[in-house]
């Protein structure tokens, strides 16, 4: 009975704790917003990146014109408002418009996709090695500076010719290896980032009350390690999506990438640069497209760094 | 010091190794074989071929059969020219890649440095914005996008620059100019926020307050106090950057037609040259793990704070 009463009491006040809390409590998480908010870069950044993305999605099934679709009389036809060739047409009498914002859709999808391949991998293998430590941390991190040496980028391009023949054809299973192949290489420096932060928590004080009271290891990586990585974790991740996007367009350009008729950055780059002298809005509007993106992607990483990490400032 | 550069190359050992293996059996797995021609040649001929390389033999036989050659230092002859070796295609191409690379990354660690340099004793100020807004767009612009730019613009409508290839198989400045800097730029980009971002730090550390409190000139702060400890960070960069390069050489040797290793090993990677492949990918590897030590090692002669024993 009296158990019951003081529990009641105990919820009472802690009720009063907890709303006392979100009157007055302002986390590190709500001044780094802030912080983020009053940079206007950022901010900018983040508008045009919506927009961007939103175009990317839903513009090609709203334009008039279908991404693979050759109009044999319009080949090369400048920008015009006729017809609605707002960015002209491709060498093969595609509407460039369509395609860039398709080229987009693929080249945002493998930026995201396979970031976010690498952000599994990268913060089980750091989380686990930084709170293990000795023996198992030397040797997992022994691992990943081995294939720190790897020339990585012949390891991919070997990989794509190997299931070049394999993919074609089905252009899903090739983007699908695209992701796997780069998420792959860019785990690495995230478990580095992962494995230096849980080192630095691992001897706080609430990790410690988590040992004493007898929480399983995994449970602690999962529960107090991750969520409380995921400051840098989050600037990095902002910072490998252009350099995966930079990297899909990198094989594109080198015919490895995503396969016609389906579209990317680097692919439209690439088949840009070499109408450039005749259409060179070909090349033009692919590229700033690219740069765009990929200026919003680092200003927002940079902000968010600034923002998170307030010491450089 | 010589302790630490043994370990290291011992380390550097299992990871050649297991370069070599994955590079090995990845190529291998790929369907094709070298004498897939657009012109088929006849079954027999083929036969012999694939007998000649130990193609015929399983391949665990065949792997055999390169370490023995590779212990020898003998790479093994090219799948595709008939009279050439791995050995002679990258004594060839090397050359031209290596030119390409070192003055690429020469430019890029002087002007970056400099800039870096600049924009963090102009921190906030409009010299700075300036350099960081450069900077920016030297990240966001993929080489093939500035290689063709560049070309077009100083090659064709200007006619300053030859647009592509060698001087009848010569190395020339004007040859290298727009490949090198294509290469450069977004390293120079990179090398400058890294060098801004260090400096500021530096800058505020106290050592330099006290310089600045015993009366030295600023120049001599900077220069003699600040620019050593800033650049630290830039040698450890170094590796990473050495990785940059060779990717983006292999880009660069493509626009330019320039007849490089890059573009020997996308080639040979497409036409199943097995040799040639893994040749290029054993003397990367060789040459990262090099490169990284070199830039340990000077790092441990700069910083007094590292030792290696």
């Amino acid at each position: 009975m009296g158990s019951a009463s003081h529990n009641a009491r105990t919820e009472a006040l802690m009720e009063k704790t907890i709303e006392q809390a979100n009157v007055k409590g302002r986390s590190l998480w709500d001044d780094a917003r802030a912080r983020l908010m009053r940079n206007r870069a950022a901010v900018a950044s983040m508008v045009v990146l919506s927009v961007i993305t939103l175009l990317a999605i839903a513009g090609p099934w709203v334009w008039p014109h279908e991404y693979d679709h050759v109009y044999k009389s319009k080949v090369g036809i400048a920008p015009t408002l006729e017809q609605l060739f707002i960015f002209g047409t491709d060498s093969q009498g595609r509407d460039l418009f369509v395609r860039l914002l398709f080229g987009l859709r693929v080249s945002l999808a493998v930026g995201v996709i396979a970031t976010f391949v690498s952000l599994v991998i990268g913060v089980i293998w750091g989380a686990t090695a930084g709170y293990i430590g000795g023996k198992v941390d030397e040797f997992m991190m022994r691992i990943v500076d081995t294939l720190y040496a790897m020339p990585f980028i012949f390891f991919v391009i070997i990989l794509m010719v190997v299931f070049k023949d394999f993919t074609t054809g089905k252009p899903a299973l090739n983007i699908l290896l695209i992701f796997v192949a780069i998420g792959a290489v860019e785990w690495l420096t995230m478990a580095r980032i992962v494995r230096g932060q849980t080192i630095a928590l691992k001897r706080k004080e609430f990790i410690e009350a988590a040992e004493a009271a007898g929480v399983r290891p995994f449970t602690i990586i999962r529960r107090h390690i991750v969520p409380n990585v995921l400051g840098p974790v989050v600037v990095y991740v902002t910072l490998t999506i252009p350099s995966v996007i930079l990297a899909e367009s990198f094989l594109s350009f080198l015919g490895l990438g995503v396969q016609e008729p389906l579209t990317s950055l680097g692919k439209l780059i690439s088949n840009g640069a070499q109408d450039m002298e005749t259409m060179p809005w070909t090349l033009l509007f692919p590229a700033v497209a690219m740069m765009v993106t990929l200026f919003c992607f680092n200003f927002i990483g940079d902000g968010l760094r600034d923002a998170i990490d307030p010491k450089d400032r | 010091m010589f302790g630490f550069m043994v370990r290291r190359l011992l380390v550097a050992i299992p990871t050649v190794f297991l370069i070599i293996t994955l590079a090995f059996f990845l190529m291998r797995s790929a369907p094709g074989s070298p004498f897939d021609l657009e012109r088929p040649i006849p079954e027999a001929i083929k036969v012999r071929l694939a007998e000649k390389f130990h193609l015929d033999k399983p391949i665990a036989v065949q792997f055999g059969y390169y370490l023995k050659d590779l212990s020898r230092g003998d790479l093994g002859p090219s799948m595709k020219y008939k009279d050439k070796t791995v050995g002679n295609i990258i004594a060839e191409g090397f050359p031209v890649s290596a030119t390409l690379g070192l003055s690429a990354m020469g430019l890029a660690v002087l002007i970056g440095s400099l800039l870096g340099g600049f924009a963090a004793l102009k921190q906030n100020q409009a010299g700075d914005y300036a350099v960081m807004g450069i900077a920016m767009t030297g990240i966001s612009i993929p080489p093939f996008v500035t290689g063709p730019v560049l070309a077009l613009v100083f090659g064709l409508y200007l006619g300053w620059l030859p647009t592509a290839g060698l001087d009848r198989g010569q190395l020339t400045f004007t040859h290298l100019l727009l490949p090198v800097i294509t290469l450069a730029l977004p390293q120079i980009a990179i090398i400058s926020r890294l060098m801004r971002a260090s400096m500021i730090e530096t800058l505020r550390s106290n050592y330099i307050r006290t310089a600045y409190a015993k009366g030295l000139p600023g120049y001599a702060v900077i220069v003699r106090h600040a620019l050593r400890a800033a650049v630290l960070p830039l040698i450890s960069y170094l590796g990473p950057a050495t990785a940059a390069l060779l990717t983006g050489s292999i880009v660069v040797e493509q626009i330019f037609a320039l007849p490089g290793i890059g573009r020997q090993f996308v080639m040979g990677a497409l036409q199943r040259d097995y040799t040639v492949v893994m040749g290029v990918v054993i003397l990367y590897a060789t040459l990262i793990i090099i490169l990284n030590l070199i830039a340990d090692l000077l790092y441990g002669v700069l910083d007094p704070k590292v030792r290696y024993d």
